[in-house]
C-alpha cells in the first residue's frame, strides 16, 4: 500500500494559488462546442446533417434536368432537411445535461448558470452557421460536377439568399434550444418542438378563424420567404419576428428562468 | 473551511433539512453521518449552490459557493459518481472540466494516475465503468483543480476494501496538509477510521456533533475485578458512580481515573476499557433502525 499512497501524498496537497479568474464566455463556448462532438450521439447527428446535404445534391445530379443543375438549385433544397435536424442538436445540447445528469458537474463548476446557457446558445448558433457553409461547399462541389457532366453549372447566387439561409438555420437551432430549456427533457422537447408548430399549421389550415393568425404564428409559413433570394418585404419580416417571438423568444425566456431556479440533483 | 448556518430546505410542508449548522475547519476531516434520506445530500447540494435553501446560508472559504469565481479551483465536489455522461470517456469527462477551469491538460493525466485509472480505463466510455471506477473518476474530478476543500457524498460506495483503505489515506493526507474535507456516509464504521469530527444528522436535524473521540468515548468505562465488592468500595471512595452492566461495572469516567482509583485501593483489575462508543453507536443504530423499518413498510 505504501507504494501507492506515497506518491499520492505530494500530488493531493492543497496548493496555495494566486487568485483565480472565472472562465470567460469564450472558454465556456469552446467547452460547449466540444460537448457537441465528443459523444457518439452528437457526432453522428452532425455527420447526418452533412450526409443529408451531400445526398440531396447527389440526387439532383442524377435526377434533375441539366438546365436545373445550378449552384442555386443545389444550395436551396439542402436547407430544409438541415433546418429540421439542427433543432434536435439544440435540444440535445441543453437537455442532455439533465438526462445524463452532467448538470451536477457543469453547474458545480460554473454556478452562474446563465453563462453556461449563453455559451450553449452561442455554440449551437455557430454550428448552424457552419451548416450553411457546409451547404455552400457541397453545392459548389455539385456545381463543379454538373458543369463537367453536361449540367448547367451556373454559379449565380444572391448574397441575400446566404443571409436568409443563415437566419433560417440559426433561428431553427435556437428554437430547438428554447424548447430544450423550457422542457429540460430530451424526448419531451423533441416531440414538443416537432408537434406544436405542425399542429398549429394543421389547425391554421383547417379552422378558418385561425387562418389569419397562423400567417403570423406558423413558423413553417412565416419562414418560407427565407428560402428564396427575393428581398423580404417589411410585412414578411414582421411575420417572421412575431412567430419567432412566440416560438423562440418566449420559450427561451421562460426556459432560462426555469433552468436558473431548478434544483440540480 | 466550510460554514453552514441554519440551513433549511422544505419540500412542501416537509422539511428535508431543518436548521442545520456546523463548521469544517482546515486540517480536519468531518464525517457527515446519517441514514439514507436523512438530508445529507440535500445539505451538500445546498452548500454547492445546486439547491436553493429555503432559509439559512452556507459559505466555502468565506464566500457563498455561487460567488466563487472559479469554484473548481477552490472546492472539489463529488456528489454522485454516476452523474457522468455515459457516452464520454473518462479522460474526456476530465478534459472538459480541466478546460473549463483553465487548467493544464497534464493535470488530467496526473489525476487519472493518482486515482489508479490506467490509460486503458481512461479511454473507455463511462458506460462501461463499474461503480468503483466511477468513484475513482469522481475523485479524480474533485481533485482536478487542486482545491483546498473537498465535499464528497458517499465516496466509499462501490469501492472495494483496498480502495476504501487507499481513499482514507488520500483524504487523511489532504487534511494533514491543511485541506478541509467533508465526507458523508451512512455507515459509522466507514468514517470512524478517517474523520476527526462527526456531524450526525437524522430526519433533517443534527442529532450530535463534535470531536470524534469525545463522541465515541461518551459511553464511559467498563471495569471488572474478581473482587467486585472491593472494586465498588474503591470507586465509592474516589467519588465515582458505578452501574452494573452485563460486561462489568460501567463508570462515567475515563479509564485512567478508574484505574487510578482501583490502584489507590489496591484492587487488582481483570479488565479496564472504554465502553466502546455506546452512546453514539446506540444513537446511530436508533436512527438507522427507524429508517430500515420505514423501508420495510414501503
Amino acid at each position: 500500500m505504501t507504494t501507492t499512497t506515497a506518491p499520492a501524498a505530494g500530488a493531493v496537497a492543497p496548493r496555495q494559488h494566486t487568485p483565480v479568474r472565472r472562465p470567460s464566455l469564450l472558454r465556456l463556448t469552446a467547452v460547449e462546442t466540444r460537448k457537441l462532438v465528443d459523444t457518439r450521439a452528437g457526432r453522428w447527428l452532425l455527420i447526418t446533417i452533412g450526409l443529408v446535404t451531400a445526398a440531396i445534391v447527389t440526387l439532383q445530379l442524377i435526377y434533375a434536368k441539366d438546365a436545373d443543375q445550378t449552384f442555386l438549385n443545389f444550395f436551396v433544397p439542402s436547407l430544409l432537411p438541415v433546418s429540421v435536424l439542427l433543432p434536435v442538436l439544440g435540444i440535445l445540447s441543453i437537455t442532455s445535461e439533465w438526462s445524463q445528469r452532467t448538470a451536477l458537474t457543469t453547474y458545480a463548476l460554473v454556478p452562474r448558470r446563465e453563462r453556461v446557457v449563453a455559451a450553449k446558445l452561442t455554440a449551437v448558433s455557430l454550428t448552424a452557421l457552419a451548416s450553411v457553409l457546409t451547404s455552400l461547399a457541397v453545392a459548389a462541389a455539385g456545381t463543379l460536377v454538373a458543369s463537367a457532366t453536361g449540367g448547367a453549372g451556373t454559379w449565380q447566387l444572391d448574397g441575400s439568399l446566404i443571409l436568409n439561409a443563415a437566419i433560417l438555420q440559426v433561428t431553427s437551432v435556437l428554437m430547438g434550444a428554447a424548447f430544450g430549456l423550457l422542457l429540460l427533457n430530451p424526448p419531451l422537447a423533441i416531440v414538443g418542438y416537432l408537434l406544436l408548430p405542425t399542429l398549429w399549421g394543421v389547425l391554421g389550415e383547417m379552422v378558418r378563424p385561425l387562418r389569419g393568425p397562423a400567417g403570423w404564428l406558423d413558423t413553417s409559413r412565416t419562414m418560407e420567404p427565407l428560402f428564396s433570394s427575393d428581398a423580404l418585404t417589411g410585412e414578411q419580416w414582421g411575420r417572421i419576428a412575431v412567430s419567432l417571438l412566440v416560438w423562440m423568444v418566449l420559450p427561451l425566456a421562460a426556459g432560462l428562468f426555469r433552468t436558473l431556479r431548478r434544483e440540480v440533483s | 473551511m466550510i460554514t453552514v448556518e441554519n440551513l433549511t430546505k422544505r419540500y412542501g410542508p416537509h422539511p428535508a433539512v431543518d436548521d442545520v449548522s456546523f463548521q469544517c475547519e482546515p486540517g480536519t476531516v468531518t464525517g457527515f453521518l446519517g441514514p439514507n434520506g436523512a438530508g445529507k445530500s440535500t445539505t451538500m447540494r445546498m452548500i454547492c449552490g445546486l439547491t436553493a435553501p429555503t432559509a439559512g446560508r452556507a459559505t466555502v472559504s468565506g464566500h457563498p459557493y455561487r460567488e466563487l469565481p472559479n469554484p473548481g479551483r477552490e472546492v472539489g465536489v463529488l456528489l454522485d459518481a454516476s452523474a457522468q455522461h455515459a457516452g464520454r470517456t473518462g479522460r474526456e469527462a476530465l478534459t472538459l472540466s480541466a478546460y473549463t477551469m483553465g487548467l493544464d491538460r497534464r493535470e488530467v493525466a496526473a489525476k487519472l494516475d493518482l486515482v489508479g485509472l490506467n490509460a486503458v480505463a481512461a479511454k473507455r466510455r463511462v458506460r462501461a465503468y463499474s461503480l468503483g471506477m466511477r468513484q475513482r473518476l469522481g475523485l479524480a474530478h474533485a481533485l482536478l483543480g487542486d482545491p483546498r476543500v473537498l465535499i464528497l457524498d458517499e465516496p466509499a460506495n462501490g469501492l472495494d476494501p483496498e480502495g476504501i483503505f487507499w481513499m482514507r489515506g488520500l483524504l487523511r493526507d489532504f487534511a494533514d496538509r491543511g485541506g478541509t474535507v467533508l465526507l458523508s456516509s451512512h455507515l459509522l464504521r466507514e468514517v470512524e477510521a478517517v474523520a476527526d469530527r462527526l456531524v450526525v444528522i437524522g430526519g433533517g436535524r443534527i442529532v450530535a456533533q463534535g470531536d470524534k473521540n469525545e463522541l465515541l468515548a461518551g459511553g464511559g468505562t467498563v471495569v471488572r475485578a474478581r473482587d467486585v465488592a472491593a472494586l465498588r468500595r474503591a470507586l465509592d471512595a474516589a467519588g465515582l458512580a458505578a452501574a452494573d452492566s452485563s460486561e462489568g461495572l460501567l463508570v462515567q469516567a475515563d479509564a485512567e481515573t478508574v484505574g487510578q482509583a482501583a490502584a489507590d485501593a489496591g484492587v487488582a483489575l481483570a479488565e479496564l476499557r472504554p465502553a466502546g462508543g455506546g452512546g453514539l453507536e446506540q444513537l446511530f443504530l436508533t436512527l438507522t433502525a427507524g429508517e430500515s423499518t420505514k423501508e420495510a413498510v414501503r
